[in-house]
């Protein structure tokens, strides 16, 4: 049994994984450390060339391997660099989010924000409100593979 | 199995401040695949960099890591780095410690895990890194302009002169545009046509320029360097290499139609020039009002027509040809004002948009240059001008100031008082905006030399009665209700997108903003430039403006095409697309998906139980592919992946940074 099935809520943070589309919401978050905001570790970041490139399958993965909250930020509708990118990824991602619901899961450990790159604290503050609300959501259980867990 | 150097860097204390910088190092040397780790202070300097290089040698590393700060900042640097010391660029991986670690956390018991996490992940993307290779792109030295207006003259003109070939692609018959429309230019009361004309003759003389009017863009393919374009020319029925010019034919044409060029306030002929200084001298016969074309009879401009220039056979051709670069600069239309009721436009003749008001001062305008009313032919003593007609109208038209309207209500006013002494000028305001070299000193001549009276408010209504005009409006300073009799009204009509703006943006990849004006790359830093490499902006069809900034904005289009057209070769994207066409089923989905048009189907010939079978698959052209990925997602067989961000990579990155648990 791994130790982190053994985590009281007490000394438990959460892993947030947070995916980002380099032109817009990974520039936000450069933008944020450029100008020294802070906001919780425990949320870290992979780039991704646009929220179209997002595919359910990363988010899914993030979850089996003990993640307890996962975002994924792109440039504002309308703004994609690469004009669609960000309408594509808004459908499939919202018809995910339906399907973990129905699976079982709890929604809100997912969520898709819009983040330009010159929203420095638009960034910080969202990766502030999902630490917080996974915080209050406890740990994610339903999805993680424990078969994973316990190898490492 | 791969030999990755790690290398932390320390910023300074930037990183080095928050981020334990032995315990990462450290940690490093744990990770799969990493047979090397080192720090220093800082990274990106020449001394930082020679570590990375001797490294690579020493240790015979195959890819690097770096824990810097952002790749947006120095991943280029890294790169070239790792290609000096003999390391295909691409297989090196930055993980950004200072931007997303050590900037925005406060100390380092919750930094360093952190820091250890991204070089744990950029570690295990970097373990499946593959070379990759930027596509060379040769470039057609050859520039297409869209939009013969001032912009498309101007940005034609400079890139001619800098020795490129420039097709200069104009819809109407003749190129000119909304200047040529003008009377007189603002603050300097130039003579719109002494400007403009000389620069139409020299860009139809020009030998680097080849006009194409009376033609439309119906194609754009490909990609910077080499777009391939369908240009419609259509068929103006007259032979341009016999005719003269002499202007007969439209002398003696029979049939009338409203002139476009005088926005319907004046007829012209079947077969007709849109104004007496268009260049090309060539008319064209507009074949829904022609006789012979409606009724077959007629021929009258063949018969007259000299060197025997007249041809009704004439087809439509389709010109097809490649270019490097492509700037659009289509210009504006005018909002149609009837659909604010309360001024009547469009019940009475005496309300006019300031465009056509414009044109009663132009010698071979509607009414010969004279100022006077269409109703009756009466010179008017009293003439009512409206601003913001449809600018800054949240409600019900647009919410943006059209920018040149103030101006040029000002110049009508004062051209006014010169033609006509006795007549007296009221402008209704909201704001009197005059942001320009010149522009201020001028409003306010008019306003104060030319007996211009200036009322801030609104006008609520705008009737006949007896032979004037009503106008009920209220001076929002005195609060007071104004009613003036008028002779005329002129509105300043909105200046809006081209009508067709979105249909010919997607034709050439461009996007639009709310108002359907073509967007920017950035409203600061890329004015010109749009979000498709090699496609450029100028003039009003990116937001209304003035002439001297237009003028500026086409040179700026310009030199960035010439910046293009310079270089033999262009480098394109590497993290591109790959179809694995053993799997992939040929539903061509992706093909849907790409904004880039970067996907074509493709015959492959494949064994299949002993003989061959011909089978339609994808096939991505990575010079085209801009690397965004959606195509990997929708392909339902994943037949797809993006070099660079593959699947395997990405889910590499998941599984390292959750390995912290
Ligand atoms: S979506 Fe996938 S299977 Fe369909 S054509 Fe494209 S690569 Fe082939
Ligand atoms: S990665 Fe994007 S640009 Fe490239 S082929 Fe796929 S959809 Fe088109």
């Amino acid at each position: 049994m791994s130790t982190a099935l053994n985590e009281t809520k007490a000394n438990w943070e959460p892993l947030i994984v947070a995916f980002c589309c380099t032109w817009c919401s990974y520039a936000g978050g450069d933008l944020a450390g450029t100008s020294r905001m802070s906001y919780p570790s425990n949320v870290k970041v992979i780039r991704v060339p646009c929220s179209g490139r997002m595919n359910p399958m990363f988010v899914l993965r993030a979850f089996q391997r003990g993640a307890d909250g996962v975002l994924v930020a792109g440039c504002h509708p309308g703004d994609c660099h690469y004009t669609t990118g960000n309408y594509h990824g808004r459908r499939r991602l919202s018809a995910f989010k339906k399907l973990v619901e129905f699976a079982g899961f709890e929604p809100e450990r997912f969520e898709v924000r819009w983040i330009s790159s010159s929203e420095g604290d638009k960034f910080a503050e969202e990766m502030e409100t999902i630490t917080e609300k996974i915080k209050a959501l406890g740990p994610n259980r339903k999805m993680r593979d424990a078969r994973w867990q316990s190898v490492t | 199995m791969p030999r990755t150097g790690v290398f932390i860097c320390h910023c300074g204390t930037n990183i080095a401040g928050t981020v334990d910088i032995e315990k990462t190092v450290k940690a490093s040397r744990s990770f799969p695949g990493v047979v090397h780790a080192d720090d220093y202070r800082y990274l990106c300097s020449e001394m930082g960099q020679d570590i990375i290089k001797n490294a690579i040698k020493d240790n015979n590393l195959d890819r690097v890591v770096v824990g810097t700060c952002s790749p947006r900042m120095h991943e280029q640097t890294f790169r070239k780095a790792a290609s000096e010391a003999g390391l295909n660029p691409y297989m090196v991986e930055v993980a950004n410690i200072r931007e997303h670690c050590s900037w925005v956390h406060r100390n380092m018991d919750e930094a360093t895990p952190k820091a250890v996490a991204l070089v744990r992940a950029a570690a295990a993307k970097a373990a499946l890194n593959d070379p990759l290779e930027a596509p060379a792109i040769e470039v057609e030295k050859r520039a297409l302009v869209i939009g013969g207006g001032i912009a498309g003259i101007q940005t034609a003109l400079d890139i001619a002169e800098a020795g490129y070939v420039v097709d200069l692609v104009e819809r109407e018959p003749s190129i000119g545009g909304r200047m040529a429309q003008l009377e007189k230019t603002f603050p300097t009361l130039d003579c719109s046509a002494c400007i403009l004309t000389p620069k139409m003759v020299e860009a139809a003389q020009h030998p680097n320029i080849n006009l194409i009017t009376y033609s439309e863009v119906e194609e754009v393919k490909g990609f910077v360097g080499q777009f391939d374009v369908k240009i419609r020319q259509k068929a103006r029925s007259i032979d341009p290499v016999k005719c003269t010019g002499c202007g007969i034919c439209y002398e003696k044409c029979p049939a009338k139609a409203p002139s476009e060029f005088e926005m319907g306030r004046a007829k012209r002929k079947a077969i007709y020039v849109p104004f007496p200084q268009a260049v090309p001298n060539i008319p064209v016969i507009d074949r829904e009002n022609c006789l012979y074309f409606k009724k077959g009879r007629c021929q009258i401009c063949a018969k007259e027509c000299p060197p025997q220039a007249v041809d009704y056979e004439q087809q439509d051709e389709i010109l097809e040809r490649r270019y490097g670069v492509i700037v659009v600069a289509t210009g504006f239309d005018q909002l149609d004002p009837s659909i604010y009721g309360e001024y009547g436009y469009g019940q009475h003749p005496d309300i006019l948009t300031g465009l056509e008001f414009e044109r009663l001062f132009n010698a071979s305008g509607p009414t010969a240059g004279k100022v006077v009313r269409l109703s009756d032919g009466k010179p008017p003593k009293k003439v009512v001008f409206i601003q913001c007609v449809g600018s800054r109208d949240k409600a019900r038209g647009m919410n943006y100031c059209s920018k040149i309207c103030c101006m040029y209500t000002a110049k009508q006013a004062l051209l006014l008082k010169e033609k006509l002494p006795d007549a007296k000028s009221y402008v209704f305001y909201i704001d009197v905006r005059t942001a320009g070299k010149g522009y201020e000193e001028f409003q306010r001549r008019a306003a104060e030399e030319y007996d211009v009276a200036y009322l801030r408010g609104q006008v609520g209504k705008i009737f006949p009665e007896n032979d004037y005009l009503v106008v009920r409006g209220v001076d929002s300073l005195s609060g007071k209700t104004i009613e003036i009799n008028a002779d005329m009204v002129v509105l300043a009509a909105a200046a809006i997108a081209r009508s067709d703006a979105t249909e010919l943006g997607r034709i050439v990849g461009i996007n639009s903003d709310s108002y359907k004006f073509f967007n920017e790359a950035h409203p600061k830093l890329k004015p010109v430039e749009t979000h498709t490499a090699g496609i450029f902006i100028a003039g009003a069809c990116q937001a209304p403006k003035d002439i001297p900034d237009t003028v500026a904005q086409a040179g700026a289009a310009a030199v960035k095409a010439i910046g293009l057209l310079s270089k033999e070769l262009l480098k394109g994207e590497a993290c591109t697309a790959e179809v694995n066409q053993a799997e992939c089923s040929g539903c061509l989905y992706c093909e849907a998906v790409c904004p880039y048009n970067a996907i074509n189907p493709v015959e492959i010939e494949e064994r299949y139980h002993g003989g061959t079978l011909q089978r339609t698959v994808a096939e991505v052209n990575p010079s085209l592919c801009q690397g965004c990925g959606s195509c990997t997602v929708i392909c339902r067989s994943g037949s797809i992946n993006l070099r660079g961000f593959t699947n395997e990579q990405i889910l590499a990155e998941v599984d390292a940074i959750c390995l912290q648990r």
